[in-house]
């Protein structure tokens, strides 16, 4: 069974690429379809980057288990991947009396899951531990942290390429079909882009993990898309903010409500809204939500300031149950008896980022069921991260100038990242080549102008480093295309 | 190894250019220009077009050539510039750091002029709502990939803002085969210069909606079209007027923000108004020996302003250098609500200085009055006064009187 895979995973999201690494500890040919030309280009990356304790989830569900799991262990991972993390801690602030029973029952639930260190405290407290957040009292988890989710998703497939699972981006799967080869039934898999072939497949496709089960004859998940919506503040909003601050959520809410949390790399976020929408790939952002965030997010943090505003973005959930329940449903990872060789995932919503790294491993224990694994003797756990020059002491900035001069070059200048960096995100190790790629691996383009300095800069880069025409370069997503070509020839 | 200079000059464009001039003619010897890209001149590199130097060269140049000319009076002088170096941090007592690809440099100066020039405001600042496909472009990027990368960004443009910028890569686009379907602004006037609404916008019959703005944008990929609605006084978008309008590219000139990242670090304190430094009538921040100019310090319409300011910052660290110390400036200048902003906003009253000032909103038959201890220092009368236009006003040290606060205000 020449060219045949032994796993074929669609979805290269942070589950998928979870999974692909998790495979790769064993003598496994793996590939990873993804439609999108970079691996956290939806719902992986388009979320807060929050690692959930886990005291939000029903005790007993997967979400619980997996949650509180891959929080307690994500400072290994964290120290494998090299990548940006922080135990920041969190607040969940009430202001009502009634709030502050739903807090002491969601502190009961955590301590149901095995989550560590819960407190309910009071004002005085908060302001000790967050002095710029308001509230009367607080729910305070010291164990919740913050982390890039784009590098993590990254990290995790780079890892995955590293032990030999190939990646194939801008490949969306368009059906599925069984066939026989030397007796054996095989998946003979048909993306845009060509025809892959598997013995098993593991459907980790996210917001479309509806679209592929049903190629695949599962018929009985709906996937209802419910988009949350976000502000990005300028670094300097920041220094006002050290943890995540939530209110109390509300049961029937499709999100946890609209909370403001620091990024890894000192910005702060607003939301995200909830809102079921239509379509699975509007990543809109809307006058009325934005107007609500403001207002929202206020209650909790007043140092929000208009000259602040730097982007919008939105995310989108894929929940399986709709707008009439409200509400979670748990994950759904399930080995099929009425189709065999599959392991499909479904309803992988927060805390999925959290939850990556045990739902793989879970994963590959629902495989060694039907298969017999034999562990990789050349597989590398550690995975090296892009050099950050600006983080450096001035020491070792000298030392990597003197060893690399492209580190003496700034070539975006609110971040300063430099040319050094630029080019090592370029040529990545998934190949991914688009204007966001680089910015998702390096910060390039996520400052305060917003590329008005340095994307030129880095078109001109990518163009270099991939003989690419002008019209060949691409923003984002299949078709996004930068330019229409040269001014004059 | 610290390098010493008396002067630390970032940034080569047309005010650090303006200032190094001067200070080498004033005798200062002993400076450095620390430029980030690999040629002097800042954006008016990428500003082809002409109308620079009509004030004060009475030629119009181009923006190459017009810095061209303060290029080769720096040779001529022998002014050290180092280009393609990034400085990266600057400290209270003048300690400043640059990389290049020789290395890190640590310079020490006896004073430091900042001439970093200034920012566009984007999407994200303005929160327009809708999807964030490719092909929205703020102007100035938009420009450098057409004049300096020979890039074309588009074929059917919606332009959003009447800043100067837009207005000229509306002919611009024009020129290179590109369709300008339209200039929305969302102020009842234009923010651009009227020779640039006559030349950029009349003379090739694009059209400009003034209280207007756009609502969405649309498109996954690339960008397929907006819509577009009235807003009232208040800015406020009068619902039932929405229009929708395709394009493939959405170029955005909403303004320009002074770029003080540095002048943060080094404690400079800024204008709300202005978001600018603080500066006296020397054009120094609240930092001793930290001086400013040009758009870093508040944004101009003309360059020719831009080289003036240059010329003056440079006399007043001349003083600084030689004397060691400057007047003091207790003297508060302080403005009206039809005022934007002034700059500078505290004065000796033992100096001759410019007072320079926007209005907030176009007024006709403007009386502009600076007071003290209701006693009138000046009074300058215009036809109309628009925000687009700097009013730069010169007030004689034997007319401020007493050390009371200053006051303009316009009627």
């Amino acid at each position: 069974m020449k060219n045949t895979y032994d796993i074929a995973i669609i979805g290269g999201g942070v589950v998928g690429s979870s999974i692909a690494r998790e495979l790769s500890k064993y003598n496994l040919s793996t590939c990873v379809l993804e439609k999108e030309l970079d691996v956290c280009c939806e719902t992986s990356g388009r979320n807060s980057g929050v690692l959930h304790a886990g005291f939000n989830n029903k005790p007993g569900t997967l979400m619980a288990k997996f949650c509180v799991e891959g929080n307690q262990k994500f400072d290994e991972v964290a120290n494998e991947l090299d990548i940006p993390f922080k135990r920041s801690g969190k607040l969940v602030v009430g202001f009502t009396h009634d709030d502050k029973e739903k807090l002491i029952k969601m502190k009961e639930q955590g301590e149901a899951n095995n989550v560590f260190g819960l407190e309910i405290i009071n004002k005085d407290r908060i302001k000790e531990l967050s002095p710029f957040i308001e509230g009367e009292f607080a729910l305070y988890s010291p164990s919740t942290g913050i982390l890039n989710p784009f590098i993590y998703t990254i990290a995790m497939a780079e890892n995955a390429v590293e032990n030999g699972v190939n990646y194939f981006l801008g490949n969306e799967v368009l059906n599925i079909k069984k066939e026989i080869c030397e007796d054996k039934e095989i998946y003979e898999i048909k993306t845009n882009k060509g025809t892959y072939k598997s013995r098993w497949i593991i459907n980790s496709a996210g917001l479309n993990s509806d679209k592929v089960g049903k190629m695949l004859g599962i018929k009985e998940y709906t996937i209802h898309p419910c988009r949350g919506e976000y502000f990005i503040l300028d670094q300097k909003a920041g220094q006002f903010l050290n943890m995540p601050a939530y209110p109390v959520p509300n049961p029937k809410a499709g999100g946890l409500g609209i909370h403001l949390t620091p990024s890894i790399d000192g910005n702060v976020f607003i939301g995200p809204s909830s809102e079921y929408i239509d379509e699975k790939d509007d990543y809109s952002v809307t006058k009325e939500v934005m107007d609500l965030l403001i207002e929202d997010g206020g209650r909790i943090f007043p140092h929000i300031k208009k000259e602040h505003f730097i982007r919008n973005f939105s995310g989108i959930r894929p929940k399986l149950v709709g707008k009439d329940q409200g509400g979670y449903d748990d994950f759904k990872i399930e080995l099929r008896e009425d189709i065999p060789n599959l392991i499909n995932l479904t309803g992988i919503e927060s805390p999925g980022l959290t939850s990556a790294v045990p739902i793989a491993k879970y994963v590959v224990s629902l495989l060694s069921q039907k298969e017999s694994l034999k562990e990789n003797p050349h597989f590398n756990k550690y995975r090296k991260g892009i050099t950050c020059f600006n983080d450096q002491p001035l020491e070792i900035k000298r030392k990597l100038i003197e060893e690399d001069e492209n580190y003496g070059e700034v070539v975006c200048r609110c971040e300063t990242i430099t040319k050094a960096e630029i080019l090592e995100a370029i040529n990545n190790p998934l190949g991914v080549d688009t204007v966001t790629g680089i910015k998702y691996r390096t910060r390039a383009m996520m400052g305060r102008c917003q590329g008005g300095y340095c994307q030129t800069r880095i078109a001109n880069l990518i163009k270099e480093e991939k003989n690419k025409k002008e019209e060949e370069i691409l923003y984002c997503r299949k078709d996004s295309n930068m330019f229409v070509g040269k001014v004059r020839v | 190894m610290t390098i010493k200079k008396d002067v630390i000059i970032i940034g080569g464009g047309p005010a650090g250019l303006a200032a190094a001039v001067k200070l080498k003619e004033c005798g200062i010897d002993d400076i450095v220009i620390i430029e980030r890209e690999k040629k002097l001149g800042g954006i008016l590199r990428q500003c082809i077009h002409d109308g620079f130097g009509l004030t004060r060269f009475k030629e119009t140049l181009s923006g190459p050539e017009y810095a061209q000319r303060f290029i080769d009076e720096a040779r001529q002088k022998n002014i050290e510039c180092i280009v393609d170096t990034t400085v990266i941090d600057l400290t209270h007592d003048k300690k400043v750091i640059a990389v290049n690809k020789n290395g890190l440099l640590e310079y020490e100066a006896k004073a430091v002029i900042l001439t970093m020039g200034c920012r566009e405001r984007t999407r994200g600042a303005i929160s327009i709502p809708g999807s964030r496909p490719a092909g929205v472009y703020t102007a100035g990027v938009a420009q450098s990939y057409i004049n300096l990368q020979n890039t074309m960004v588009g074929k059917k443009v919606i332009i959003l803002g009447s800043g100067d910028i837009g207005l000229i890569m509306a002919r611009r686009m024009t020129l290179e085969g590109a369709k300008v379907e339209a200039v929305f602004e969302i102020l009842p006037y234009a923010s651009g210069l009227p020779r640039n609404i006559s030349q950029c916008l009349d003379d090739y019959n694009i059209p400009l909606y003034l209280s207007h703005t756009v609502t969405k944008i649309k498109g996954k990929s690339r960008i397929e079209g907006i819509s577009v609605s009235e807003v009232d006084e208040n800015m406020q978008i009068i619902e039932g007027t929405q229009k929708n309008y395709d394009c493939d590219t959405l170029i955005l000139s909403v303004g320009l923000i002074p770029e003080n990242e540095l002048s943060l670090k080094a404690g400079v304190e800024l204008d709300n108004n202005t978001k600018g430094p603080i500066v006296n009538e020397n054009y120094e921040t609240s930092v001793d020996g930290i001086f400013v100019a040009g758009n870093v310090l508040h944004v101009h319409d003309l360059v020719d302003f831009v080289s003036l300011e240059g010329e003056r910052l440079a006399t007043s660290v001349t003083n600084y250098i030689n004397n060691n110390k400057l007047p003091k400036c207790e003297i508060n200048v302080i403005k009206d609500n039809n005022i934007g902003h002034t700059i500078p906003q505290k004065i000796s009253g033992e100096n001759d200085f410019v007072l320079s000032m926007r209005v907030r909103k176009p007024i006709k038959n403007a009386v502009i009055e600076i007071l003290q201890d209701d006693n009138i220092v000046r009074t300058i009368k215009m036809k109309k006064a628009i925000p687009a236009e700097m009013i730069q006003i010169k007030i004689k040290r034997e007319n401020i009187k007493s050390k009371s606060d200053l006051k303009v205000v316009v009627k």
